[in-house]
């Protein structure tokens, strides 16, 4: 096979091709223009982090002013693990859900954030048990998310290796090239940070596939190992880049942050504060404005997206792996956009029959392989109904692993522990399998499969 | 949207009848994509479903149906000496066809479709697609002359212990259009093997033995082409003189590659103008279907090229043994003869009975094409091999995949002790 072609920056270096995936065009992708507005309420949501206890201990009352950077909550089994306000201003409300889960701690924004001072260490003498310590009193502990699971680590945990992906290719996503300009020493800062956390190497994922280059601060960063990826969608995600620099061991613990969240724990050192700044992409066809947005972690949905058509699905994250959100909700802690699609509630005259409206697929019944290009709205239409697994091919081209994602998923409905660990369930989460779901004949829903497998798996070793 | 809410008003109660509202359902989301919105995964879906899936198979046997038809025709007035031109005779081959595929067809899907809903009812599951594509299969592997009464039982033995007994679409362990057939290949042998079954509407296949005609030729045919001034089947007719039913596999056997020759051309062989099965015979339909297959990417090209690749390696090792006539007729020619080709492309390529694995599928496939020639060339009791070959395999795929996934998760625990 003849490597496609590689961009001009990318010429001479040592690129991973990823064979397979899908590039999912939908209209209304945020370009590159920076939106004036601001977001008055944030939110902390206690119940989006994994493995928490239900019911976490919040150390601020409704009506108190709270600083940005002030711990908000902490979970009650593992009190050491600390959750920081993102802006500073009055706790409004704490909603909670189902059994009495707090859900969401809402913070009414001042308009000059007040923060917090945080006296940093010096990087250069401190020992890596009194920078973990320093971390968790800081709140800045959550920013770490560690592999398998997807959770927060305990503060035992030591990681092989830590992964950072510098381009996202999921549909309509944050290019975080923009969000790093300007935070250069930032970003350095935090992996100088996380050098500091593993014995082994932070590793950065590079993209090989745009007209421009990736930004500076990505390649010029020391002390790091850059490693080039040429694919298309999931060849962005953290997962499958892990699977392609140093795979995860069935005892291996690897951490991974989004380059947002290292700029953020760069700032904490660079300026002594606790700086949430997020820059948020707004996107998808029902927004009436898209653009990027500077606010902070946890905005409001509502007031990120501005007008939106009435008959719209709100989604914290892509529309293949993200949270399906209302306008009073908040944005997720990983998060970096915000996505309006329309809802697709009708029925369609002979659907299976005949292309009376084109739409995305990646099935060659469709002539769309003939415009690899074409943009299309996407809405929340299921186009089908559930099956049992029919079509064993579906899934090779969506997941760029070697993992036999298929077996694997019928492993989990009959609770084959050893299948599920053995074929690869750990190097998984979500959003790794969400295309693999998306593209899937029989409508099996492959993300609340694996994570049921992964749950399991979980309680064994706990 | 007037058909929309007529569907809408006539929706019956799902409690008070949940037989009758399984068959709406299935008829319902024959004509409309149901409402449905994506919930708690990914919020946008590919625009493929499984009915697309099964149809696009139907699709590309379409034309296999339609020479096959012809071809019924085309071999009953050949055996009688008449119309022996390709184009003579167009509408009577045709009518004669239709009316031998039409009651297959039919009592196929009553048959069939009826076991469906019923199994659909008492699961209070939807109507599931697989039948679409076995039911437009099992007419193509059939003698056009075979007893309806037999077919009937065959089917009900191969949907209800060969489907519904595993749990339905996707669940099933052996291919069911041929376990419909080797239910009769075994139960009802005379019907489906030998030199006599396989052309239409003859007492047998010996000169002088006389046509016959049901009521479909004579009272509806007839006085249609009477109307239209057109010929019209004849009242009697006999075999001619020198004739034989015999298939070219029966006569490879007999007396090889020769004796094939000496009763078919090539380009007869290729085209199909031969006795054989309806769907079988003509192997450029079968390419265009295999096209269809392979560009939708609904059939797997490993169990594809990995069932030719099989099929022309043994083949060629037969040719150097070459003891028998049968091993000494040219590798290349074995796809001319039977229902290779036909077999690799839909019945091997059917993903719930194959191998899942890529590994699997060429291994799977390589076999398939290695057994189906075994059979075919060395066993002097089955005139042909591949649905033994294939059902086989069908029974031998779960050990495939279970030998790619062992290696993958030995490769994984090797990693995990480096």
């Amino acid at each position: 096979m003849v490597p496609p072609s590689l961009p001009s920056y990318a010429k001479g270096k040592k690129v991973i091709f990823l064979k397979g995936g899908h590039d999912l065009w939908l209209t209304g992708a945020p370009q590159g223009k920076l939106l004036d507005r601001t977001v008055k309420t944030y939110a902390l949501q206690p119940t989006e982090f994994r493995g928490m206890f239900p019911i976490p201990k919040v150390i601020v009352e409704v009506g108190e002013q709270v600083k940005a950077g002030q711990i908000v909550f902490y979970d009650r089994e593992h009190p050491e693990v600390k959750f920081a306000s993102p802006v500073s201003g009055e706790v409004i409300s704490i909603n909670r859900g189902a059994k009495r889960s707090i859900v969401e701690i809402v913070i009414a924004s001042d308009n000059q954030i007040d923060y917090l001072p945080i006296k940093a260490p010096d990087l250069t003498s401190i020992s890596r048990a009194s920078l973990v310590d320093f971390l968790l009193e800081t709140g800045a502990w959550p920013l770490i998310n560690e592999r398998p699971y997807d959770i927060i680590p305990s503060k035992d945990s030591v990681p092989r290796d830590i992964f950072i992906s510098t381009f996202n290719t999921a549909p309509l996503a944050c290019d975080p090239n923009i969000a790093v300009n300007g935070n250069g020493e930032a970003f350095q800062k935090g992996l100088d940070v996380l050098q500091l956390l593993t014995p082994g190497e932070v590793h950065l994922g590079l993209n090989a596939n745009d007209k421009v280059a990736p930004a500076d601060e990505f390649l010029q960063s020391k002390g790091v190992k850059h490693h080039w990826f040429h694919g298309k969608h999931p060849a962005g995600n953290v997962g499958i880049q892990i699977h392609h620099i140093a795979p995860l061991g069935l005892k291996d613990k690897v951490w991974t942050l989004t380059v947002q969240q290292v700029i953020q724990l760069g700032k904490i050192f660079t300026e002594g504060r606790w700086v949430a700044d997020r820059v948020v992409a707004i996107s998808g066809s029902s927004v009436h404005e898209t653009g990027y947005i500077r606010t902070k972690s946890g905005a409001n949905i509502g007031e990120l997206l501005g007008a939106v058509d009435a008959d719209a699905r709100l989604i914290s994250g892509d529309v293949l792996s993200g949270t399906q959100k209302l306008k009073r909700n908040f944005l997720n802690w990983k998060h970096e956009m915000v996505t309006a699609i329309p809802e697709g509630k009708y029925n369609e005259f002979f659907g299976w029959l005949i292309p009376s409206v084109a739409g995305p697929s990646d099935s060659k019944t469709y002539a769309n392989y003939l415009f690899p290009h074409k943009q299309f709205d996407g809405d929340t239409n299921k186009h089908g109904e559930k099956r049992a697994f029919v079509m064993t091919h579906d899934y090779d081209e969506m997941l760029p692993m070697d993992i036999h994602l298929l077996h694997l998923m019928k492993s989990v409905i009959v609770n084959d522990y050893d299948g599920m660990e053995g074929l690869g369930l750990k190097e998984l989460t979500e959003e790794d399998v969400a295309l693999a779901e998306w593209r899937c004949t029989s409508k099996q829903p492959l993300q609340q499969l694996l994570r049921r497998g992964l749950n399991m798996l979980r309680e064994q070793e706990i | 949207m007037g058909l929309l809410s007529f569907f809408n008003k006539i929706e019956p109660d799902k409690e008070k009848h949940p037989f009758l509202h399984t068959i709406y359902d299935g008829i319902y989301t024959l004509f409309y994509v149901p409402d449905h919105t994506a919930q708690g995964g990914t919020h946008v879906k590919d625009k493929i479903d499984l009915k697309r899936v099964m149809f696009t198979v139907v699709l590309s046997l379409v034309f296999a149906y339609i020479f096959g038809i012809w071809n019924i025709g085309h071999q009953h007035f050949k055996a009688l000496g008449k119309y022996l031109g390709v184009l003579d005779g167009l509408h009577l081959k045709f009518a004669f066809g239709i009316a031998k595929i039409l009651p297959i067809f039919i009592v196929t899907h009553i048959v069939g479709l009826g076991i469906e809903f019923y199994y659909a009812y008492k699961r209070g599951h939807g109507i599931e697609e697989g039948f679409l594509v076995t039911g437009a299969l099992i007419p193509l592997i059939m003698p056009p002359d075979i007893p309806l009464w037999i077919l009937t039982v065959a089917i009900v033995f191969a949907v209800v212990l060969g489907k519904e007994a595993f749990g339905g679409t996707g669940m099933n362990v052996w291919n069911i259009a041929l376990l419909t057939r080797v239910f009769i290949f075994f139960a009802y042998p005379t019907t489906i093997s030998g030199d006599e079954v396989w052309i239409a509407g003859l007492t047998n296949a010996k000169a002088g033995a006389a046509a016959h005609y049901g009521w479909i030729e004579q009272y509806i045919f007839n006085p249609l082409f009477q109307m239209l001034h057109w010929d019209t089947f004849p009242s009697a007719g006999q075999v001619v003189d020198g004739f034989s039913g015999a298939t070219p596999l029966s006569l490879a056997f007999n007396g090889g590659w020769d004796s094939v020759m000496s009763h078919f051309s090539t380009s007869e062989l290729w085209f199909g103008l031969i006795p054989g099965s309806v769907g079988e015979v003509s192997k450029p339909m079968i390419i265009i279907g295999m096209l269809i297959l392979l560009i939708t990417r609904i059939a797997s090209w490993r169990i594809i090229l990995g069932g030719l690749i099989g099929a022309a390696l043994t083949a060629f090792l037969l040719n150097v043994w070459g003891t028998t006539p049968m091993m000494q007729v040219p590798w290349y020619y074995q796809f001319y003869m039977g229902s290779a080709l036909f077999a690799i492309t839909f019945m091997a390529t059917d993903p719930v009975t194959a191998a899942g694995t890529k590994w699997g599928k060429w291994v799977y496939g390589i076999l398939i094409g290695f057994f189906g020639i075994i059979i075919r060339v060395l066993n002097p009791a089955y005139p042909e091999g591949w649905m033994l070959a294939i059902l086989f395999m069908n029974t031998f795929a779960p050990l495939l995949d279970y030998i790619s996934l062992q290696s993958n998760i030995k490769k994984r625990l090797k990693r995990a002790k480096v």
